[in-house]
């Protein structure tokens, strides 16, 4: 018999099976990238001699401020984590701002974050329905939500706050959490920031920040951190709802409930997002009750964080400590700090080019140091940022940051799909 | 001798001896305007491999979605291990023993190897350490071999299926449906599975075999029942009745076969691809790495390889979909490889897609539209910058004419009609326009015998008018009867050339998986 | 596309028709008669300027829907028409002020300017998503935000801002810069600019059906990969489509700025954008349709202030057009399902055929839009 395979005189080699190739675990990556972050803070508040950027009091604010985009954040994880994207995360939002706002004014605190979360999970449960049951588009149905959730307040504002608190735009004033600090810590790093030494004052200070004067809304939202990964990735009701955010029919094949489980984790995304409208007028020195347009575009950053992290509870809760110290920086002390904070993306970004270096990827090195270049021309050539647009930092961050690292993301490979019982292959 | 036709009359088929594993009886299930089982019989008897054979559109994947509780069925019963059962949902069908290890995997690919087999199954052995000892207890004797923390992703399509059965055998399945497991593997890995599958009916497992292969059905199968036009005609004994007799059975008339006789190789080149390298991001290895052929005119040049080997990247290169990282593609005496996909497909190519709903078809919009699809600026469907709507319904008429495209008019969205007809209305559309170049991918997946049967015609004939056709299908019949010659591709190379008058499958198969080379197994 | 009463009309119609339950219900609780409200809601209609009202705000109204519309048709979200539109009325007001035209002319030049900056303001997002993966939809949100920041920064007096009656404008237009409009005495004036609306409308109409350019439009939305497949560039259509949207957007202010305000100031209504997402889903993005939510719109802003005059709480309005949308898409989405069933139906009754129709298709899978917008991967 002939041969009827021939093997060509060139390239007829069999190229080599591909091969695996080892990663760094997660969680290292993440302290890298803290101490990184710490460590061009520590060094542009010396150069720029701005201290402001690491003071206690700014990463109290930024705490403050970060706690609503988390909560939000996590919505965000939860429901698109079962596939359903939830742009109305702000809507649900603004309904727990309200629903907090007439438990809390009424009955304290602690039942304002129910009825917040009840308020939240009701536009979750609209946006469920429509978009589990009826198939309707994510995106729409999130933007009509937004919509009715802003209509809505309004409305009960009109008819339940303004006979008490005589303006239609504003609640009476809701009693606020009491905060608490870790002591002896507190002091001990309060004394250590006060001996002005590079670097460990600083350290001490964005330490101090994270201990002293925690409302327990704080403590709970940051708990809900591992608490939601425990239960998306390490048990059974979290395994399910993932798969469904991954391969609803292969879900569906297996018995799972696709529906059942979006359902839960829609519901429990604006829970989420509803806590997060509680803690803005829940937590002490912000206003002292709701205020119509309160949540100014939380649920949005939000949203923003939980995709800066790449759809993971560390990769968000990274994300909201940054749009949060964005934030708070520019609201506790204005344009020429905001500056500062170039100097510091400076040098992350400078870092982040000998690190690609070291990994011999010369172009993202080249375009990485070009950012840096471009940064540092605007902090050279501008002493202050005008306060107009200054209140609008952590979006910019946002559409900068998703620029760079939108391509590198992972969302679940069914979110936003559309899904129906057995129409499977 | 079973004849086809006595065991036809009484429409159920006896299993002789052995209990009954399975019994359908009378299942009958509609869709909106269509029948999709009609009055069905069907009897299993316990640890055998019972073939399911008939066409594709025959009705064997909705008969199997019903025995696996994802349909309801209209009428009629089903009956496991002897008690008439009702599924609601597939959990149903498993609690009652059932699995299915369908066509297209149900595998969740960011997931791992272990959360997709435990999923949905955690009460069993929850979803840790416990889980764990139980796959690797499981896959021990029946040498399904894989690793659990391995994400689904990495892994090829062999792996990928013994994931699917091993699913299977967690949740405690001894009645196995198996939807066309043969249909993404090479012969070397269909063996294997065999192997498997025979080692496992050792162990008492009974299995429901469906397939349209009708050497793999002989080869495998203890009894087999055919189903046509969403009704079962038969049962016969696959080492008593011929292939021959079985297709008879299957399609009512002779099967059509893709052979192509006479050569009508001219030495025009049409397509040249010289030295082609695509890198993709993320990946250390390019998926194409240095690709050269030549097609000519009245040449159909088919490509063969496993699937993920590069075959899409090519197609999507020559189209300009995806731009080459290095190399030239001259289409005739024209360099195209700095043209976008329209300007190649004014150039004269013609493209049938992989998947037509992915790629060639605007689902909700009426024929007429799909037809302007790739054609949106030239003649008949377009004048200038302005559509030529009337052009385009003139011309849509003409190819449901030509190509036999079963449908009550020309305005009814491309999604109410059959696969097949969808499928003749792309390659009418893609050989209108005079192309010089066909770039025809899996032109017949999915497509009743009927439909093939044109298809296969249509690129006959327009090959022997002078069209150069590259053709790449995971059908080594359809690869070896249609081309003139083959290029073998495996991880983004071509790799060997075969002679398609004297290649086996087996042949091909070999060189396909790399193991007619060095013998350098993954 | 003929016009199928069953799959066109009667959404919309049940939509509004659930909606008015809704609110009515809502209105019984807060303890007023919803048959009054809406009794005074249409009666309402005749008096005054209002069905002038109603024509000048469904005009504003339509424009910017038609901006939403041109994204929508390619499953592209851009809901930074918001932005868009407040950016280029700023500029566009402000170059106004600064040059000095023959009549005519100037109010050209400044159609111009708000077309050009409504294109450039939505080229961020544009560039952003065709050439970084950046969903359009998270962007195009901070750009609106960021647009306020832009606004209050251009209105500053050290910039472009003149302070008037107590709030910071850009200035008085001189009068070569105003549109007459067309006066129907104590009824009101119609704005000149209105016509706009109905040539932008026309040529929208034309632009989708007749040209490749809609085609292509129609068909990256209706199937991205099909569309690539096909031919269509898709990061060139991105591009284009978000830079029409934008440039219509632009428009939006222009016929109350140049027929009535003459200047833009601070408290210019915010909102316009969302409105016109609303109005583009209710009018399921054909020409004809959105016309019909545009004018819905307008009578709604409308009769809010008639149900203020009798003591109903305004907000309920808002509440009905939030309704509104939501009950539409999902009464669309449960017509097209069962238009899809029927038709299927019928071809398989003439053709009495056994296969069902390709599995696939018939979920009706519509991914593109979704997946573009699950974020920044897509």
């Amino acid at each position: 018999m002939t041969t009827v395979i021939s093997n060509p005189a060139d390239g007829g080699a069999v190229p080599p099976a591909p091969r695996q190739s080892r990663k760094l675990p997660g969680w290292s990556k993440g302290l890298i990238w803290v101490a990184a972050v710490i460590a061009a803070l520590s060094v542009a508040s010396y150069m720029t001699g701005v201290a402001q950027l690491t003071a206690t009091g700014t990463i109290q604010t930024a705490l403050v401020l970060a706690i609503p985009i988390l909560l939000a954040a996590l919505g965000g994880l939860w429901a698109e984590r079962a596939g359903v994207i939830n742009i109305g995360l702000e809507g649900m939002m603004i309904m727990g701002t309200w629903g907090a706002a007439w438990a809390g004014y009424q009955w304290g605190p602690w039942v304002a974050v129910l009825a917040a979360a009840a308020f939240g999970a009701i536009g979750g449960l609209v946006h469920a329905v429509a978009t589990v049951t009826f198939g309707v588009n994510h995106i729409v149905s999130g933007v009509a939500i937004n919509l009715l959730g802003a209509g809505l307040t309004k409305y009960l504002s009109t008819l339940l706050f303004q006979p008490v608190s005589n303006n239609p735009r504003e609640s009476p004033p809701v009693e606020k959490f009491d905060t608490y600090s870790m002591q002896p810590l507190s002091d001990w790093l309060a004394d250590l920031e006060n001996m002005q030494r590079v670097g460990l004052s600083d350290v001490a200070g964005v330490l101090r920040g994270l201990v002293t004067g925690i409302s327990p809304l704080t403590m709970l939202a940051l708990l809900l951190v591992p608490v939601s990964y425990l239960v998306l990735w390490r048990s059974r009701f979290g395994l399910r709802l993932r798969s469904c955010g991954e391969n609803p029919t292969a879900a569906e094949s297996l018995g799972v409930n696709v529906y059942l489980h979006k359902y839960f984790a829609v519901i429990i995304s604006g829970a989420l997002a509803g806590i997060g409208g509680a803690a803005l007028l829940l937590t002490p020195g912000v206003h002292p009750g709701y205020l119509e347009g309160q949540t100014g575009g939380r649920g949005y950053i939000g949203l923003a964080a939980m995709i800066f992290g790449n759809w993971r509870p560390t990769g968000l809760l990274g994300g909201s400590a940054l749009f949060g110290y964005a934030d708070g920086l520019q609201l506790r002390s204005g344009g020429s700090t905001v500056m500062a904070l170039f100097y510091a993306a400076v040098l992350v970004l400078f870092a982040g080019a000998v690190a690609l270096v070291f990994m011999r990827k010369y172009f993202a090195a080249g375009i990485t140091l070009l950012g840096a270049a471009v940064l540092y021309f605007i902090y050279w050539s501008v002493d202050e940022m005008p306060s107009q647009l200054s209140t609008y930092l952590p979006h910019m961050v946002t559409l900068v940051v998703l620029a760079v690292a939108a391509q590198r993301l992972r969302p679940p490979a069914a979110n936003g799909d559309e899904y129906r019982r057995g129409r499977g292959h | 001798m079973t004849t086809p036709t006595a065991a036809a009359e009484g429409g159920v088929g006896q299993p002789t001896g052995g209990a009954c594993a399975v019994r359908l009886s009378g299942i009958t299930k509609r869709f909106p305007g269509v029948i999709a089982n009609s009055d069905v019989h069907l009897s299993v008897a316990s640890g055998e491999v019972h073939a399911l054979c008939g066409e594709n559109g025959a009705g064997k994947s909705t008969l199997m979605k019903i025995l696996y509780g994802m349909q309801n069925p209209d009428e009629g019963t089903i009956e496991v291990n002897g008690h008439e059962v009702h599924f609601k949902s597939p959990s149903d069908a498993i609690r009652a023993g059932i699995g299915m290890v369908h066509q297209h995997f149900m595998l969740a690919d960011n997931l791992t190897v272990l959360e997709n087999v435990v999923l949905g199954a955690e009460s069993l052995h929850g979803i840790g350490a416990k889980a764990r000892k139980r796959i690797a207890e499981l896959s021990g004797p029946t040498g399904l071999n894989v690793s659990p923390d391995q994400a689904v992703e990495d892994l090829g399509v062999a792996d990928r299926q013994r994931v699917e059965i091993l699913k299977v055998l967690y949740r405690g399945a001894k009645i196995i449906i198996l939807d066309e497991p043969t249909a993404v593997l090479v012969p070397q890995e269909v063996d294997e599975l065999f192997d498997t599958l025979r080692g496992m009916k050792e162990q008492g497992y009974t299995f429901l075999f469906i397939s349209h292969k009708l050497d793999e059905v002989r080869g495998i199968a203890d009894s087999v029942t055919v189903i046509r036009r969403g009704t079962t005609v038969g049962t016969a004994d696959p080492k008593k009745i011929s292939s021959r007799q079985l297709a008879e059975m299957m399609v009512g008339s002779e099967l059509p076969s893709p052979e192509t006789r006479d050569s009508t190789v001219t030495d025009r080149e049409v397509l040249v691809v010289d030295g082609v390298r695509l890198c993709s991001m993320g990946a250390d290895r390019p998926v194409l790495d240095d690709i050269s052929l030549t097609v000519r005119a009245g040449e159909v040049l088919g490509i063969a390889g496993v699937e993920g080997n590069g075959q899409t990247e090519l197609v999507e290169a020559v189209m300009g979909m995806r731009k080459a990282d290095a190399g030239h593609i001259r289409l005739g005496e024209l360099d195209i490889t700095g043209l976008g996909t329209l300007a190649r497909r004014e150039a004269g190519i013609g493209y049938v897609p992989e998947d037509r709903h992915r790629h060639g078809l605007l689902l909700t919009q009426p024929l007429w539209a799909n037809r302007i699809l790739g054609y949106q600026t030239r003649k008949p469907t377009a004048k200038g910058a302005w559509l030529d709507i009337e052009g385009a319904k003139a011309d849509t008429r003409r190819i449901v004419e030509e190509f036999d495209v079963r449908t009550p008019g020309i305005e009814v969205a491309a999604a109410a009609l059959s696969g097949g007809n969808q499928q003749k209305l792309v390659v009418g559309r893609e050989l209108s326009g005079n192309p010089k170049l066909l770039i025809a991918s899996h032109p017949t997946r999915g497509v009743d015998v009927g439909a093939q049967a044109v298809i296969w015609d249509q690129i006959r004939a327009a090959r022997a008018a002078g069209l150069a056709v590259l053709l790449i299908s995971a059908d080594l019949d359809e690869l070896i009867g249609l081309s003139d010659t083959i290029k073998v591709m495996l991880r983004g190379r071509l790799v060997a050339d075969a002679d398609p008058a004297t290649v086996t499958p087996e042949q091909l198969g070999s060189a396909m998986t790399g193991a007619a080379g060095e013998g350098d197994e993954e | 596309m003929k016009l199928n009463l069953r799959s066109v009309v009667l959404p919309p119609v049940l939509a509004i028709a659930f909606a008015a339950l809704l609110c009515g219900l809502a209105l019984l609780v807060s303890g007023a008669n919803p048959l009054t409200a809406f009794g005074t809601m249409v009666a309402e209609v005749g008096e005054g300027t209002a069905a002038v009202d109603i024509i000048n705000g469904g005009a504003t109204y339509y424009l910017i829907a038609l901006a939403v519309a041109i994204g929508f048709q390619m499953k592209l979200f851009n809901i930074g028409v918001e932005g868009q539109y407040r950016i280029a009325a700023v500029v566009a007001m402000i170059v106004g002020g600064a040059v000095t035209l023959p009549p005519g002319l100037h109010a050209l030049v400044i159609m111009l300017v708000a077309i050009v900056a409504g294109a450039l303001y939505a080229a961020i997002p544009a560039l952003l998503k065709a050439y970084r993966g950046v969903s359009e939809v998270i962007s195009t949100i901070m750009l609106n935000a960021i647009s306020l920041g832009i606004v209050a920064f251009l209105l500053k007096p050290e910039m472009f801002g003149v302070l008037r009656a107590n709030s910071l404008t850009t200035g008085e237009l001189p009068e070569s810069a105003h549109v007459p409009g067309i006066s129907f005495g104590a009824a009101g004036t119609v704005f000149g600019l209105g016509l706009l609306s109905v040539v932008a409308g026309v040529g929208y109409w034309v632009l989708m059906n007749r040209t490749r350019f809609g085609f292509e439009l129609r068909a990256s939305g209706e199937s991205a990969t099909a569309a690539t497949a096909g031919g269509v560039n898709a990061k060139r259509m991105i591009i284009a489509a978000m830079l029409l949207s934008g440039a219509v957007a632009g428009l939006t202010a222009l016929p109350e700025l140049l027929g009535r305000d003459h200047t833009f100031t601070q408290n210019f209504p915010q909102g316009y954008g969302f409105s016109g997402i609303a109005i583009a889903l209710l009018g399921r993005n054909h020409a004809g349709g959105i016309a019909f939510g545009a004018l819905l719109w307008a009578f709604l802003d409308r009769s809010a202030l008639a149900l203020d005059n009798i003591g109903v709480p305004k907000e309920i309005v808002t509440i009905m057009q939030g309704a509104i949308v939501l009950s539409v898409v999902v009464a669309y989405e449960i017509v097209r399902r069962m238009q899809l069933a029927a038709e299927q139906r019928k071809v398989g009754q003439q053709l009495g055929t056994t296969s069902p129709p390709d599995d696939a298709a018939a979920g009706g899978k519509d991914q593109p839009a979704a997946t573009s917008a699950g974020g920044g991967a897509a």
